[in-house]
């Protein structure tokens, strides 16, 4: 018994829990949904402005975002042109070497290679190894490479970030021998 | 008594400039108001209803600019439905009818319509400046006739407006012999411009020192436009989206480096990574930099350019240049006097900047007098830190994404950070505050914030304590806005003569009863006493003991409007 009790803090049963939320916005669910009872209709406010002061709602909150009217605080034509602008993202295609169809990804998104890395490996049920500038991809199959705006085939991670970002036109995740030669 | 002849009075009035000051000096004597009265050039309304247009135009004949609010403060954040009222209509109306020579009109949060604007660009010979802010209501064919007619304009501000783009050729519309443009901003402007006649407006335009593009203006137009415009003062790029090794972009390097009179830069509303660079020699002479708009600049690129800044006084930004980056600001910025950091995910559950920010900031920027700093986090020690740091500040607005967050160090309320911003900064004027709150903040606020004017409140305090703490305290207060507090009737009648001291107050979704409301109007006829709710009828309001969902009141002179919806009851 001690040590299923130890095995499920190892295995940190929370991470795998299926969840509505951003990972780590435990806390913030809490004080969401306080929010979101008092913000949805006009009738129950009575009722529930009893909860405004004490934050003690020790449920486990659904983890849905309540989005209050007119918070934050920011003017509607701010707000417009933020969506706008993330409406219009940098979206690439991306092969896998033996996949039946391509995907498409928006690079915007990714704030750098570990972030893009991470989400190829999760959409693509895959391991790409570690980046180093001497040996490129270790430890994997797959190797991720882009067409540059020359047409050029390069190996993802040897530029920077802000750079990649605006001369990849696709990406190709490469496999086994092929990968191998680069 | 007077010993001195009017024109000696006349000429000593000429020095009180300050609104204030002309008010009062209208206030000394029936002479001094008369004198006072026919001297008058400039009158600013902060509510366009609290006086009609015929009374304005009748007490000031000489009147040249105009400044007019129109909309709560709250129909920013959409909390005023559509249709409110705020029209300019009978204003220029009115102004037109009686001959005076308006040279100036200033409005924010107004309803703009192109037949206002055909009016007030047919009847105004001499006008020359034209300023909207956050108003709506017009399109590109209002536009279209102020350029067409106003023969002596010097200044076209349109700054953060919905407007209705028709693609047309408002631009072309500047007449050939149009000479005097000084300012003309159109970066809020969705649509497509000739590009053609803007270059050629340009270049006719030798008095021209404030430009803001929009973003339909590439990078091989601009270049050519600071060519013929080397003079500029006041420059807001639209398009910066280019290839780093195009021909376009080296002539851009070239040119900016001549435009050594650039103290003011914004815009950048699309803009191509590692470009920045081209910007760095014009850096050190920029006093104000507003990249709140550019969504495309990195945090490390908008780092870099701001090493460069060393002598900047405002800055608007977006929070991806994080904690770190703020720091960055506090070693380079030493003169910095406005900060203002928004937000680029505002319901991402991430803001990317914190407290530590904020205190890196008060650390190196000491003559910090204004702030608005959206964060995802803040707690009472950073607060009382910055309070010690910077004893300056005349503007002081945090808002923590998380409405309702605590201190996360120690879970408590806010309260003693924001006692200590009060209590410190002796001159602060206006003030919001977010985060958990109980009514001891306002307890603090009452006792300290003895130069406050604005107040802006939301899901804070406890009881009707809360409330009155500031309505007692605050004496120099003008504007109170509240929403989403636990606020009810005792809190609003207990001092109503203090409402006829202030602007206007705004109460949404807190504890108000149509009854209290009802009570308010009939004790204090000088107030107009607004009830509304999310576009339902007016009379939905039968019973006394239902609560108010939003309640706008003000002072007015000009009884109840005539112009107000169907949803609005006035009371």
């Amino acid at each position: 018994m001690e040590n299923s009790v130890a095995y499920d803090k190892d295995l940190n049963m929370k991470d795998t829990e299926l969840r509505l939320g951003l990972p780590g916005t435990e806390k913030n669910e809490k004080e969401e949904t306080t929010l979101s009872v008092k913000v949805s209709n006009k009738r129950p406010m009575i009722e529930s402005s009893k909860d405004n002061g004490s934050k003690t709602s020790d449920e486990e909150a659904p983890p849905s975002k309540a989005k209050i009217v007119g918070w934050p605080p920011i003017r509607s034509y701010r707000k417009n042109s933020l969506q706008e602008a993330e409406a219009s993202g940098i979206y690439v295609k991306v092969s896998l070497d033996g996949a039946p169809y391509l995907r498409k990804i928006d690079l915007r998104i990714y704030g750098g290679y570990a972030q893009l890395l991470k989400a190829l490996e999760n959409m693509f049920k895959l391991t790409i190894g570690d980046y180093s500038e001497k040996e490129g991809y270790k430890g994997s199959d797959y190797e991720p490479t882009y067409e540059d705006k020359d047409g050029d085939w390069m190996l993802v991670g040897d530029v920077p970030w802000d750079m990649f970002v605006t001369s990849c036109k696709r990406l190709r995740i490469m496999k086994g021998s092929e990968a191998r030669g680069v | 008594m007077n010993y001195f002849p009017d024109e000696v009075i006349e000429h000593v009035f000429d020095y009180v400039v300050s609104h204030s000051d002309r008010n009062s000096l209208s206030l000394v004597c029936k002479s001094w108001y008369r004198i006072e009265r026919f001297t008058r050039q400039r009158v600013f309304i902060g509510n366009c209803y609290s006086i009609s247009p015929e009374r304005l135009v009748e007490r000031f004949p000489d009147l040249k600019s105009l400044t007019l609010k129109g909309k709560p403060h709250f129909a920013d954040f959409s909390l005023v439905p559509h249709g409110w009222g705020g029209f300019v209509y009978p204003w220029i109306e009115a102004l037109a009818k009686s001959k005076v020579g308006l040279e100036e009109l200033r409005l924010k949060r107004m309803v703009v319509s192109d037949e206002s604007l055909e009016l007030l660009s047919r009847s105004f010979m001499n006008f020359k400046s034209l300023v909207l802010v956050s108003c709506e209501g017009f399109t590109t064919d209002g536009l279209a006739a102020v350029a067409a007619n106003c023969r002596s304009l010097r200044e076209l501000d349109l700054q953060e407006n919905e407007v209705e783009d028709h693609k047309g050729q408002w631009l072309s519309c500047f007449p050939e012999n149009c000479t005097s443009l000084v300012s003309l901003n159109f970066a809020c402007l969705k649509g497509e411009i000739n590009i053609g006649a803007l270059e050629r407006l340009v270049a006719r335009s030798p008095n021209l020192k404030s430009l803001r593009l929009n973003r339909s203006v590439p990078v091989d137009a601009l270049q050519r436009i600071l060519m013929r415009a080397p003079q500029l003062m006041d420059l807001g790029i639209g398009s910066f989206f280019h290839d780093l090794n195009s021909d376009a972009y080296a002539k851009l390097r070239t040119t900016i480096l001549k435009c050594t009179s650039i103290t003011s830069l914004s815009g950048f509303l699309e803009v191509a990574p590692f470009s920045l660079a081209a910007m760095y020699p014009i850096c050190q002479n920029l006093t104000s930099l507003n990249l709140s708009y550019a969504a495309g600049i990195q945090g490390s690129e908008l780092i870099k350019l701001i090493r460069h800044c060393g002598k900047l006084q405002r800055l608007w930004i977006m929070d991806c240049i994080g904690d770190k980056g703020l720091g960055v600001v506090a070693t380079a910025c030493k003169d910095l006097q406005e900060l203002r950091v928004f937000p680029s995910a505002p319901f991402g559950n991430q803001g990317a900047v914190t407290e530590k920010g904020l205190v890196a900031i008060s650390m190196g920027c000491r003559k910090l007098h204004s702030l608005l700093y959206f964060c995802h986090q803040m707690t009472n020690a950073a607060l009382i830190t910055v309070a010690k740091n910077c004893p300056n500040f005349i503007r002081f607005r945090l808002c923590i994404l998380d409405a309702t967050k605590p201190d996360p160090d120690t879970m408590q309320p806010l309260d003693e950070g924001f006692g200590a911003i009060v209590q410190s900064c002796k001159q602060l004027r206006r003030l919001s505050l977010s985060g958990q709150l109980t009514d001891q903040v306002f307890l603090y606020i009452g006792m300290y914030a003895e130069q406050l004017e604005m107040l802006s409140i939301a899901f804070a305090g406890e009881t009707d304590k809360g409330m009155l703490y500031v309505l007692n305290g605050c004496k120099k207060l003008r504007k109170l806005e509240i929403r989403d507090c636990p606020f009810g009737d005792t809190a609003l009648l207990t001092d109503i003569g203090k409402y006829e001291t202030m602007r206007s107050l705004w109460m949404s979704s807190c504890e108000v009863t149509v009854g209290a409301c009802k009570t308010l109007a009939k004790k204090m006829p000088s107030l107009n006493v607004e009830i509304f709710g999310e576009g339902e009828q007016a009379d939905c309001y039968v019973e006394d003991g239902q609560r108010v969902e939003k309640m706008y009141l003000y002072r007015t002179v000009a009884g109840k409007r005539e112009d107000a919806p169907e949803y609005v009851w006035t009371l």
